[in-house]
């Protein structure tokens, strides 16, 4: 029961990422490109920023009617500068919800990825003081409520001798001084923050992605460009401390959490505030689990060729001076504390392959949890399954992130499951084909730009078209290939496409194998 | 890529040519079946539109009043240093002689301040009736206050005392005055004692 509600949480948010897919293609798809879109959203913001910065003035008399004439003045390109800076950070607010929300649900924030989740949420706490920062600067109504329920909030901390909130008592008790320190905080101190924080967040992904699809930003672009010409962003009344601020058009995004401060207590908002980061922070060993078993290298298979570092997801593999004497300049070495155990570096390493004979089938890395040799067990043993109708038995290779691939089975269809359809070495689809053990290889992975342990899929597909090594063999005929790359599919969906596939196996008729020389079939160590 | 040792990785391109790959996203897409590409932008334009549309509404709606529009609102905030708790003595010159010579001064001043006793009173009703302790680590800073009262609009006498003195009766200073409020007006009691007390604003 526990299991399928945690597995409901993946199932539904696949079905909504689908259906995003049917229209943007994965290729495009928002949800596979949150973190960049987010930081797409903060240049937006911060281009627009500067512009409408130009313009505006910093002092009390004059902030709220440089804004005005920005807005209404110079429309065209003020008043879109302004929105896009508003519409571009409330965009950023929703990409972050939904980003940190799809890691929990598929438990990306687990194991060696608790780095990324955990400097995430300092980035919160410098997004949403900018934002309120910037409303502040205003100078309209909205800003005057910021302004006094923001000095509450701070107040109840013992850090000011004299309440902040005094300086909001009446019109004459601002000064200019304050509105350089909000100027401050929002263009430069809390930027530079932010900034810093990203670069946490991302320390420890190897190839990050920063930028979404050209096609998404020009998309999301338009789409906010068209809402501020339509839409604008507008100041309300101008603040005015003789008379309480009601009826305020209010940013939902940002200063949701205010109404514990209008309908608790400053030091209730505080106590949700730090309990809710908090038990962020430790939603990665909530509950805690057993990770696997980090990847290990045998020095003795291994020649230091830099394929494995180049394929991990999490810079979790370098290379480091020989050690053991050996005629190689370097070796791998994994970090185990950075390891997800996607197995990714078993299937870049050349040694993987299961057509070795000479040799016990050791790699020169691999995962103790599910090394290549049981890899190549299973596919063995699945392959001599009876009963398959001939010339259409497909061996299914599956990640385990995906569907369940246990109820895939049947006589014509074998299954072998790895932990990242990355970790599969070509030479095994090589293998298949060619020794016959199946008359098809069926690739099941994750979501194109989705895949669980992010570039496995790549990966995968640079490999089979030959442009990334390991290479899978020219001689491999690629009509006995099928790849599909469709996350959490339903059984039905998959079963169809396997059936679709093996017609198509069925109409090419028995695989007639390429000569070959001895030579040619061995893949040295 | 390349490799460690500089060459370039092997590549088996020793075999003959079979039927070129399919690329990966062509035949994904041949299995999703995605629709037309018209019909792929119709749907994104509804989902941009759908994103924005939210963005718009939440942006600024719906209106929130954090305080009722048809009630006034009294505040109630000062600074004030209460007067010493104990009084400052002059010292004796053998004392004096005791200290340091870059510290001999003629009187001995202890630094706390006793707390800082305020009322305030709405049409003769006790609204808040507060000692403030000075803050500080040795309480010998100021004692401070900021409170709010939400009000009906109206007529009203509003009655501020404050003590900040030893005495156990009475008060140091009052002030009283009769005000009609508006909806939402926000009236401030002060306190100056430089000014001469408590102020209205």
């Amino acid at each position: 029961m526990l299991k399928q509600i945690r597995q409901a949480g993946p199932w539904l948010l696949s079905r909504i990422e689908k259906i995003f897919s049917v229209a943007f293609t994965p290729a495009w798809n928002p949800f596979y490109h949150l973190g960049a879109l987010t930081i797409f959203f903060f240049w937006v913001v911060v281009v627009s920023g500067v512009y409408v910065f130009l313009f505006f003035e910093t002092s009390v008399t004059h902030a709220y009617e440089s804004v005005e004439w920005l807005t209404h003045t110079q429309w065209y390109l003020g008043g879109v500068m302004r929105s896009l800076h508003r519409y571009a950070s409330d965009a950023a607010v929703v990409t972050i919800g939904v980003h940190m929300a799809k890691e929990f649900i598929n438990g990306r924030n687990r194991g060696a990825r608790w780095f990324s989740w955990f400097t995430g949420i300092p980035l919160l706490w410098l997004v949403f003081p900018l934002g309120i920062t910037g409303y502040w600067l205003v100078w309209d109504q909205l800003a005057q409520y910021v302004a006094i329920a923001t000095s509450e909030l701070l107040d109840v901390l013992p850090i000011f001798s004299d309440p902040m909130a005094r300086n909001f008592l009446t019109n004459e008790s601002v000064s200019d001084r304050f509105f350089t320190l909000m100027a401050f905080l929002h263009l430069i101190g809390l930027p530079v923050f932010l900034l810093f924080a990203i670069w946490l967040h991302l320390l420890r992904i190897s190839r990050p992605t920063v930028n979404p699809p050209l096609g998404l930003m020009i998309g999301s672009l338009s789409a906010l460009t068209v809402l501020s010409l339509l839409w604008p962003a507008l100041s309300q009344a101008p603040a005015n401390f003789s008379q309480e601020a009601t009826g305020i058009g209010f940013d939902w995004f940002y200063l949701l959490a205010y109404l514990l401060l209008d309908f608790g207590s400053p030091a209730l908002m505080w106590l949700v505030l730090v309990g809710s980061s908090t038990l962020l922070c430790l939603l990665p060993w909530l509950p805690p689990r057993r990770r696997s078993p980090a990847a290990v290298v045998s020095l003795p298979n291994c020649n230091g060729c830099g394929r494995c570092v180049a394929d991990c997801p999490y810079n979790a593999v370098s290379l480091a001076p020989r050690t053991d004497g050996l005629a190689y300049a370097n070796e791998a070495v994994v970090n185990a504390e950075l390891c997800t155990a996607c197995g990714i570096c078993a299937g870049a390493c050349p040694t993987s392959t299961p057509l070795r004979r000479k040799s016990e089938l050791v790699p020169g890395i691999d995962l103790p949890g599910l090394p290549i040799r049981a890899l190549r067990d299973w596919t063995l043993a699945a392959a001599v399954q009876p009963g398959g109708e001939p010339g259409a038995r497909v061996l299914v290779y599956g990640c385990a992130s995906g569907v369940n691939l246990a109820a895939l089975r049947n006589s014509s269809v074998a299954v072998v499951e790895l932990q990242c359809v990355a970790q599969l070495p070509p030479a095994f689809i090589d293998f298949v084909i060619s020794r016959r053990h199946a008359d098809g290889v069926f690739l099941l992975g994750c979501r194109q730009n989705d895949c669980h342990f992010r570039l496995g899929v790549q990966w995968t597909d640079e490999r089979l078209a030959g442009k990334r090594d390991p290479y899978l063999r020219a001689r491999v005929p690629r009509e006995r290939i099928a790849t599909y790359w469709g996350g959490q599919v339903t059984r039905a969906e998959i079963e169809g496409e396997i059936n679709a596939f093996r017609v198509r196996l069925h109409a090419l008729g028995p695989y007639q194998p390429v000569p070959a020389t001895p030579a040619a079939d061995e893949v040295a160590p | 890529m390349t490799v460690s040792d500089g060459k370039p990785a092997q590549k088996y391109t020793h075999m003959p040519e079979s039927k070129p790959a399919q690329s990966p996203l062509r035949q994904q897409r041949r299995l999703e079946k995605y629709p037309h590409a018209l019909a792929r932008y119709a749907g994104q334009a509804v989902a941009y539109a759908a994103f924005v549309v939210l963005l718009a509404f939440f942006a600024t709606a719906p209106a929130y009043s954090p305080v009722d529009p048809e009630a006034a609102m009294i505040k109630l905030s000062f600074i004030h240093v209460g007067q010493r708790k104990v009084e400052c003595r002059k010292m004796s010159p053998e004392e004096i002689a005791l200290l340091p010579p870059n510290m001999r001064l003629t009187l001995d001043c202890p630094r706390e301040r006793l707390p800082v006793l305020v009322e305030l009173e709405l049409d003769g009703k006790l609204l808040l009736r507060r000692e403030l302790v000075a803050s500080g680590l040795s309480h010998d800073r100021a004692s401070s206050i900021y409170q709010k009262f939400v009000v009906p609009p109206g007529r009203h006498v509003v009655t501020a005392r404050l003590r900040d003195s030893a005495r156990t009766e009475g008060f140091d200073y009052t002030r009283s005055t009769d005000v009609v409020l508006k909806p939402r007006q926000n009236f401030v009691v002060d306190f100056r004692a430089e000014a001469g007390g408590f102020s209205f604003h």
